[in-house]
Formats: C-alpha cells, structure tokens, sequence
C-alpha cells in the first residue's frame, strides 16, 4: 500500500508506540482511536486476534500488534489504546500502547527496510523514517491485516 | 433511469417469466383457452406499453408474436412445438432488448426482420391451411382489423365453438369474431385487476435497509429490557413492555414484507427444463409441490442457483432417454418432482428424479482419481457415505462436458452455496430408481432466538432451533454424568447421550477447574444425531441479531456467527453443526418427519453403530451394541450373593442374576465389579465382564460368523478383530424363560430382510442376529414406517414381523401388504409370543407364509431359509 500523498508530496501518519518502537499509520485509513472495553475473547482464534468488542453497534475484531510483530507481551499497567480501520467493510482495531500525534513527513525520506529488521516486522513495514532521535516504522495497513496469508506461508 | 422505463423495466420482466412458464404449460395442454387468454393479455401488454414508450423495436417482436398467438388462441391454427419455440425465441429476444435497454437506457440498435419472418411465415402457413381464400401478403393488419360479418350468430355460441374446438382449422369467418369477443374480455378484464391491486413495489434496497433497522431496534430494545432488569422498581417497566411487545410486532412485520414464495425460485424451471428436453430428445415432466412456501428473499437469492443447477443435472444427468427408460420398464416420460414445506423455523426443498440414480462405481474410481480417499478407506464405506463423495469441491462424473451441465461447477458450489446460509444437503440414490436431494435451510438468517450459556467465564449462544431439551447435572441424582474411559455419557432415558463440554471443546480449560459434578447439559440434535453439550451455566433466551463472524475469524467451525447482547456485549453463536463434526462423528444431516428422510435415516443407522468394546475372558476383545445395553455399572464386589447356586445381586430392589461371560471369567470376590445391564420388560440381568475398554463407532459388519455360543461372529472394530457378544445368548442363562435359543445355522447368500418391531431391543437383538445368518437387515419401528418403505420402492426378500404393535398391528400390516400389488407376493412372517390356535388361523387368513414364536430364533433362521427355498423354486 502507498501511503496517502499530499499535494507536496508528503503523507501524515498517526503515530503510536508498540513496545518502545514508534510506528505511523497512514491518516488516510486510520477510522478512529479508542480505548478498548467489555472485550469478549474469541477461543481457537489466531493468536493475533485479541478478541471482539461492540463499538457504536459495530463488532470489531481487535488485533493485538505486539503478538502480531512479535514484540512480547504487554507488561505496562497503562490500559493500552486501539486505532480503528476498516478493511473491505468490515471493523477493526489495532491494539497499540500508546497514541502520539500526527505528524506530516516527506515522502522523499522515506526509506527503505534495513536488511537486517526482523521480519516480522519487516513484512508488515513500508519504509523508515528517520526523526530526530527516533526512528518511525511506516505501517502498512493491509499487510498487517494478512493473518490467514500468513498462516499458511508460515 | 426515468421513473416511467424503469417501471416498465420491472414490470415487463415479470411479465415475461409468466409468459415463459404459460407458454410452456399451454404446449402440454393446448385446448386450454384460459392459458392462452393469459399469455395473450400479457405479450398484448407489453406491445402496449412498447408503443406508449417509443420502443418500436420491441412493438414489432410483441405485435408479431401477439399476431401469432391470436391464430392459436381464435383456433384457426393448431400451436405447434415449432410455433411455441419461435415465440419463446421472441421472448428471448425481447428480453435482450430489455437488457440492453436497462444498461443503456435507450433501444439498442438492429434488426428482428429473422424472427418476424418466421413468425409471420408460420403465421401464413396457419392461415392458408385455415383460410385458402386468404392469400395477401399482408395478413397481419388485415386479420386484426377486419369487419364483423354480419349475422354470424350469437357471441356465447362462438365462444363455447372456439372453446371446444381443437386446434385444427375452423371456418375462416369465425376467425376474426373471436379475435373481437376475447379483446373486449381482455379490457374489462384489465380494469378489473387495477382495482384489485392494492400493493406497490418497494425495491429490495429500502426492504433491506428496514430489515438493518428493526434488527437496531431489536439490539437496542434488549439493552433497556437489561438495564431496567437490574432496577427492581422501575416507572420505564410498562413503557418498555410496550415498546418491546411493539417492537417484536414490527420485527414479524417486517420480516413477513421480506418473505416471498420458493416459487419465484422455480419460475424459470419449466422452461429450462421444456429446453432441455427438446435438446436432450428426452421426456420430462416437472412437479412442483408447495411452490407457495415463503422464505426470506435473501436466503431465496441464494438458493435461486443452486436450485436450477440441481434441476438441470436431474435433467441431463439423472434421466435417461426414452428408449432406455423404455428398455427398463419405466414409463417413457421422466418425473423431476421439486417439493417445498416448513417445518419449524425451516424450510426443507426436495429435488427428486426417478432417473438411474448416482453411479456409485464412478463415484469410486474418481474418489481414488482424486486421491480423496483410499482403496482400502472405500472398501469400508457404505454406498451412502462413497453417495456424499458428490459434495466433494471439483467433483463431477459426468465424462462429457455436456452445453447443459458437467461444466466443472459441481455439487460442491451447491454445497458451499447451502452451507454459506446455514443450511444442510443430503442425497439418497437408489440405482435405477431415482436420485433425490434434500436441502434443509432456516427461514430467515437476520433475527434468530437463542440460549444464552456460559462456559469458562465467557457467554456463548446456542440457536434455539437445535436445542432439544435441558438437563441439570448435579452428583448424586439420576442425572449424573459417568464416564467410560475418556468418553463422557449421560444416562437420559434408558439412553446413553454422548457429551461433550463446552470448555474443552472451545479450549478454555485454562484456569478452570475439572469440575464435571454440577451444570447444565443442553441436548442438542443436529439432523439425526443428538448430543448433549456440557456447559457451566444457562442464563436465558434472547432474540438475537446474527452478525457475521470477521473474516480473520471465519475459519472457526465451531462459531456460526456472533452478535450483541442486550448488555452491549459480544458473544460468539456456537454452531451446532460444528461441535457435531468436532466430535468426531460423521453427521449427516437429515430431517425426520417424511417418510423418505425416515428411509435415510434407517439406512443411516445401518451404517454405523456405537459399540461398547471389553475384555471378557480372553485377551481379545470383545463388543456389542451399545444400544443393547440399559446401563454400565460398577458395583462393590461384596455385595454379589449367592443364591441357589447363582450369583445375584441386589438392584434397584430386585434382585438382578449375574451371568459370566464364559468360565475364565471369575466373579471377582472384592473391589469393583463392572457389569453391563440388560432389561427389556421389567426384567434385568448383568453380565459380568473383566474390563469396559472404550465405546467406538464403528461399521457393524461380521465378516466372520462363529460356531461359539454366546458370540455372533468376528468384525473389525477400530482396526481389531473383535468378536461381537450375542446378547440373546445370555438372556435366557440369566433367566430360562427368556426364550429358548438353539443353535443357529449360518447361511451365506446375502438376502434383505425388513424386520418391524417396535420394542427397540428386539430390533436391536435380532438385527446381528440377522446379520450373522448372511441377511442384509432394514429395521422399522412400525408398521406405517414399514409400508412407507415400501411404497418407495425400497425392495426386500422377505418382511418379518411383530404381531403386537401400537398402531396398527401385524395382521393389518399383512393385509395392507397384500392389497397392494406391488408388494402382494412378498412374503411376510410373523413373529409372536401370541401362539394360540386363532392367532395361527387368522395369520393364514391374512396371508402370513409363517408363523414363527418371539424368541425361537433358530424356528425364524429356519422359516427364512425355507422362505428362501421357496423362492429360488419359484
């Protein structure tokens, strides 16, 4: 997926913290971002599916990003937060720990997977970008959604 | 789209299906004058309305297919297959048109000059043969518009004349008359039917966003019904029952807008298949029963195809030609009967042909093709089960790619069609007698009322439809749960229910306690089969929304679904099909109330048993049906008595005698003692047994018959040779009275006998026993189920029977048997305790060709043999 492009040829990206990585998800696809609460667990659902919930009359599947890139189990007290997609009309929230704000970047400076990023991170990244101190995972959405795919490549 | 052509748009195309199903119908009957009266007012409208719009491509097809038929219908020409199949190809036509006029709102371009041609060529050939003196080039006008002759005599006269006439030739000047008289019919008709339609057309869209809306409504209604459950003493209490009570009126309300006849499904049928059989050069008639059963036109939408597909591999596939339905001795035309009914919150479609029925042979070879089973599985296999192959995704017997079917989109789309809506498919084939499908779907897939449940700390729904009965297990009561090895029963009923807990199922144990003393079992029965589902608690019933489970989620066999409670939370719709398959046993769906899906099920049951496997004795092990078994106990050794030189126990306040096995089988004198019950008629005896193994399902088939008292013969159960028990051996040890037993002669020639009783450890007894002597045994519980049999078709050697029966009894069935000529040489032999003298005379009288006492099963093998003797005499 491209991210969103502005007319100067930069995109904004919700950023969020996951572990204590930054990542941005596109503006463009992000729905909305919410607590999650009253979560029903799915039993003999993938690993990566943290369970259902009702959002304004709508059952979202939640998905937990840490499990899903592999980056070890949530240990903060913090209640973690969910930004919500939709995907070919269907609901879901991908659960993060911490939102940030948006920020406006470059496409230009965008680059490419370093060689070496573990790749389950590196299968779900659509670029690097590099900030003052912090380096920002671009996040691509419909990758990340993949959990069948994945299962059988796997 | 202009409002005016997008109303013609609908209205045109409905027309036109009726058109095709009249037109089809008045070809098989062609003297009816009200089917044409019908056709012709419609094609009349459509010309009308063609004109008013400034269609003139499509006033031209309509006038000269209307010009046509004003021949047939003023019956100066005969309708002739060619004519009907020009006019369909006109209507074929014109629905192009449509087509093209929808997609590009205006006309499309070209020329019709083919088919009016032939139609007005067909049309002068009527019209010479009819009126010779006519000979201008131009008939058309000149027929519609010509002047009444005076005096031709009185209009009721004329009417009847055309009426009767058949459709030869009549005199040329009667002709026009009639044209006149049915045109004026055919206004006051029209004003008569404006009046009469007092309905409008919605589109689908608002009925669908209506139904999204309701469903809203309903979720919300349940929210506050939850909130003011919690407040004891609340004013909103008499609002909201009102509201709720409203609300569920306009849920049914909206519901029944939704609703529409399977038969709009089935209206393009008759022609489809009047096509194919001209195509095919074969004769089929096609029956359509309860054509005005409702259903919910989304579920409609997609059963539409599935449905068609069926017909059309019933048509090309399952029906043979003439000559070979000549050569078999059927009648030349093939029947394609499509049936409909509602039965709870279902509805149950029938396809059925009486064609040659699946090639099971075929079936074989592609399974072991395909790779999808082993030689070695198929041998296993009843025909029944090789029969559901046909599900199988690209599967299709059919060596020729054929224009009508066979194209590679086989049953499996079907299946997946009917699995996608919840619905379930059976087959039954019988060889040379017909194929028939039966299709089960729900009424409607928006609104369902379900048990709300938990397991585990978390809330389930299970849909009210599958659920049977519940039960509460507490320890020390009747209904306790026992387990045997790792297989957890429930005695309900003189019945032992396969369980299953919902925690170990959805793999909640996590944290959980292995508490299986206390809960509640729901019984469950998906098509023949009933389980019962352990769960921790049961709350209440709720009217719930399905939503469709997230398509990362979708895999899950076990959820059918998932939807919002009245609390504003999500739960998971437990699918009963799922946890059915989970258990490991082969379900097949069926339906129980006719009498054809009673066949099935019999046949089903032939298939496989529940056998309990143990150790008696020797190191083999050993089985018996487990529905021949009333209970497992294990009793504390000590309490065996000995009395009169037979051991006995106190049970149940009488006292119970104790049989072993065979002598290296040793009444243990302490620790526990395992025992299988047998009772039948207030009596019970235990047979003492070393080791309970394990209950398995399994193919009853002794392969192996045995010369050894007290065993039937040798079969594999999961793989091991077992030897299987003959529990009528033992009974009459245990008391002598039971019935005396000799020994039995095997006889290997496999012959198909039907046995009735109704006491289901007869059956049970007697079946194996059967089996063992070389017959293929059928069962019936009835008589009236017996006759059913028969009247399908089903064929046997020979029919034993019970005398005493509800219902109706032996010496009725026997009778009824008798009167039908199908089945009035079959010989019966009755089965009875009652062995007086006029019970043996009014046997004879009612034509039993023997009489043989209950529990002489020796006196039974010997009558069937005889029987048998007889017959190859014969």
């Amino acid at each position: 997926m491209k991210p969103e492009t502005g007319k100067d040829n930069s995109s904004e990206y919700v950023t969020a913290t996951i572990g204590d990585q930054l990542f941005g998800l596109p503006i463009l696809r992000v729905q909305d971002v919410f607590t999650p609460d009253r979560l029903t667990r799915v039993p003999l659902a993938p690993p990566e599916v943290a369970g259902v919930l009702n959002l304004r009359g709508r059952i979202v599947t939640l998905i937990d990003m840490r499990v899903r890139l592999g980056l070890g189990q949530r240990t903060e007290t913090g209640k973690p937060m969910a930004i919500g997609i939709e995907l070919r009309g269907e609901s879901y929230g991908l659960l993060i720990d911490a939102i940030g704000e948006v920020l406006k970047l470059d496409d230009a400076s965008r680059e490419a997977n370093p060689v070496n990023l573990d790749p389950r991170l590196a299968r779900v990244s659509a670029g690097i970008h590099r900030l003052e101190g912090n380096l920002l995972v671009v996040v691509d959405i419909d990758r990340v959604l993949e959990l069948g795919a994945e299962a059988l490549a796997a | 789209m202009d409002d005016l052509l997008r109303e013609f748009l609908t209205e045109t195309n409905e027309s036109l299906d009726v058109v095709d199903v009249e037109l089809v119908r008045f070809e098989q009957d062609p003297s009816n004058a009200k089917i044409l009266d019908n056709i012709f007012r419609l094609v009349h409208t459509i010309k009308g309305t063609c004109g008013f719009l400034g269609l003139p491509r499509l006033e031209a097809l309509a006038h000269a297919a209307e010009t046509l038929m004003g021949k047939f219908r003023d019956g100066s020409m005969p309708a002739s297959g060619e004519s009907v199949t020009l006019i369909l190809a006109t209507i074929d036509r014109i629905k192009e048109i449509l087509d093209a006029l929808e997609r590009d709102q205006q006309e499309p371009a070209g020329a019709d000059g083919d088919l009016i041609g032939n139609l007005e060529r067909i049309f002068k050939q009527g019209a010479e043969a009819a009126a010779p003196q006519h000979t201008v080039g131009t008939l058309v006008p000149q027929v519609l518009e010509r002047p009444l002759h005076p005096g031709e005599g009185s209009l009721d006269e004329l009417e009847r004349a055309f009426r009767e006439t058949k459709p030869d030739p009549v005199t040329p000047k009667a002709a026009p008359k009639a044209q006149e008289v049915s045109a004026e019919k055919t206004d006051d008709e029209k004003s008569d039917s404006k009046i009469a339609h007092q309905s409008i057309r919605v589109t689908v869209d608002t009925l669908d966003c209506l139904m999204t809306m309701v469903s809203e409504l309903v979720l919300t209604r349940n929210q506050l019904l939850e909130i003011v459950r919690r407040h004891a003493e609340s004013e909103f209490k008499t609002p909201l029952q009102r509201l709720s009570s409203v609300t569920a009126e306009l849920q049914e309300g909206v519901m029944k807008t939704r609703m529409q006849p399977i038969g709009n499904a089935w209206q393009k049928l008759p022609r489809i298949i009047r096509d194919l059989a001209q195509d095919l050069g074969k004769q089929i008639d096609l029956e359509m029963h309860g054509a005005e059963t409702e259903l919910d036109r989304q579920v409609l939408d997609l059963i539409k195809d599935p449905l068609t597909h069926m017909v059309r591999n019933s048509a090309d596939h399952g029906l043979e030609t003439s000559e070979e339905r000549r050569a078999a001795g059927k009648p030349e035309t093939g029947t394609i009967r499509l049936s409909a009914y509602h039965e709870g919150g279902h509805i149950i479609i029938g396809i059925a042909d009486d064609g040659r029925g699946l090639d099971t042979e075929r079936i074989k070879a592609k399974v072991l093709a395909n790779g999808l089973a082993t030689e070695a599985e198929i041998e296993k296999m009843s025909e029944a089960q090789i029969q559901k192959f046909i599900f199988s995704p690209g599967f299709s017997t059919a060596t020729t790619v054929t224009s009508i079917s066979g194209r590679g989109v086989g049953m499996d789309v079907v299946r997946s069609n009917i699995d996608q809506i919840g619905g379930t498919i059976d087959v039954k084939s019988v060889s040379g007698v017909g194929l028939s499908f039966s299709i089960k779907i729900p009424l409607t897939l928006a609104i369902v009322s379900a048990l709300i449940v938990e397991a585990g700390g978390d809330r389930f729904a299970i849909p009210q439809l599958s659920v049977v009965e519940l039960v509460r297990v507490r320890g020390n009561t009747e209904h306790r749960i026992e387990r045997i090895k790792d297989t957890a029963v429930l005695r309900l009923r003189d019945k032992l229910l396969p369980l299953v807990r919902m925690r170990k199922l959805l793999d909640l144990e996590a944290g959980a306690d292995d508490d299986t003393g206390n809960g509640f079992i729901v019984v469950t029965q998906v098509g023949s089969q009933t389980f019962g589902i352990v769960v921790d608690g049961v709350f209440h019933t709720e009217e719930i929304v399905v939503k469709p489970m997230s398509s990362k989620l979708r895999h899950i066999s076990m959820f059918s679904g998932n939807t919002i409670l009245g609390d504003g939370s999500v739960i998971m719709i437990v699918d009963p099909n799922g946890v059915a398959q989970a258990m490991g046993t082969a379900v097949t769906p069926q339906t129980i109330h006719d009498p054809a899906a009673e066949a099935q099920r019999l046949a089903a049951s032939e298939q496989v048993t529940s056998l309990l496997v143990f150790s008696a004795g020797s190191t083999q092990q050993k089985a018996v049906p487990l529905s021949l078994i009333t209970r497992l106990e294990e009793i504390d050794a000590k309490k065996i008595e000995l009395s009169n030189g037979r051991h006995m126990l106190q049970y149940r306040g009488q006292l119970m005698p104790l049989v072993s096995m065979n002598e290296a089988v040793c009444i243990k004198g302490e620790g526990a003692q395992p025992l299988l019950v047998f009772s039948d008629g207030g009596r019970s005896m235990a047979l003492v047994v070393d080791e309970i193994i394990d209950i398995v399902e399994d193919r009853l088939d002794i392969q192996v018959a045995s010369s050894n008292p007290g065993v039937l013969g040798s079969a594999v159960i999961k793989g091991q040779a077992t030897e299987i028990i003959d529990v009528g051996y033992f009974l009459p040890l245990a008391f002598e009275d039971w019935f005396r037993r000799k020994e039995m002669t095997v006889q290997f020639k496999t012959r198909s006998v039907l046995l009735i009783d109704d006491s289901p450890f007869f059956r049970n007894m007697l079946t194996p026993v059967l089996q063992a002597a070389g017959y293929e045994v059928s069962t019936a519980a009835g008589a009236h189920e017996a006759l059913a049999l028969l009247k399908q078709g089903r064929r046997f050697d020979v029919v034993v029977t019970d005398i005493e029966m509800p219902d109706m009894d032996g010496f009725e069935f026997a009778e009824a048997v008798r009167s039908d000529p199908r089945t009035a040489k079959l010989p019966v032999i009755a089965l009875s305790s009652m062995l007086s003298a006029e019970a043996v005379e009014r046997g004879r009288q009612v034509g039993f060709h023997d009489y043989v006492a209950k529990f002489d099963r020796a006196g039974l093998i010997a009558a069937l043999k005889e029987q048998a003797a007889e017959d190859r005499a014969a």
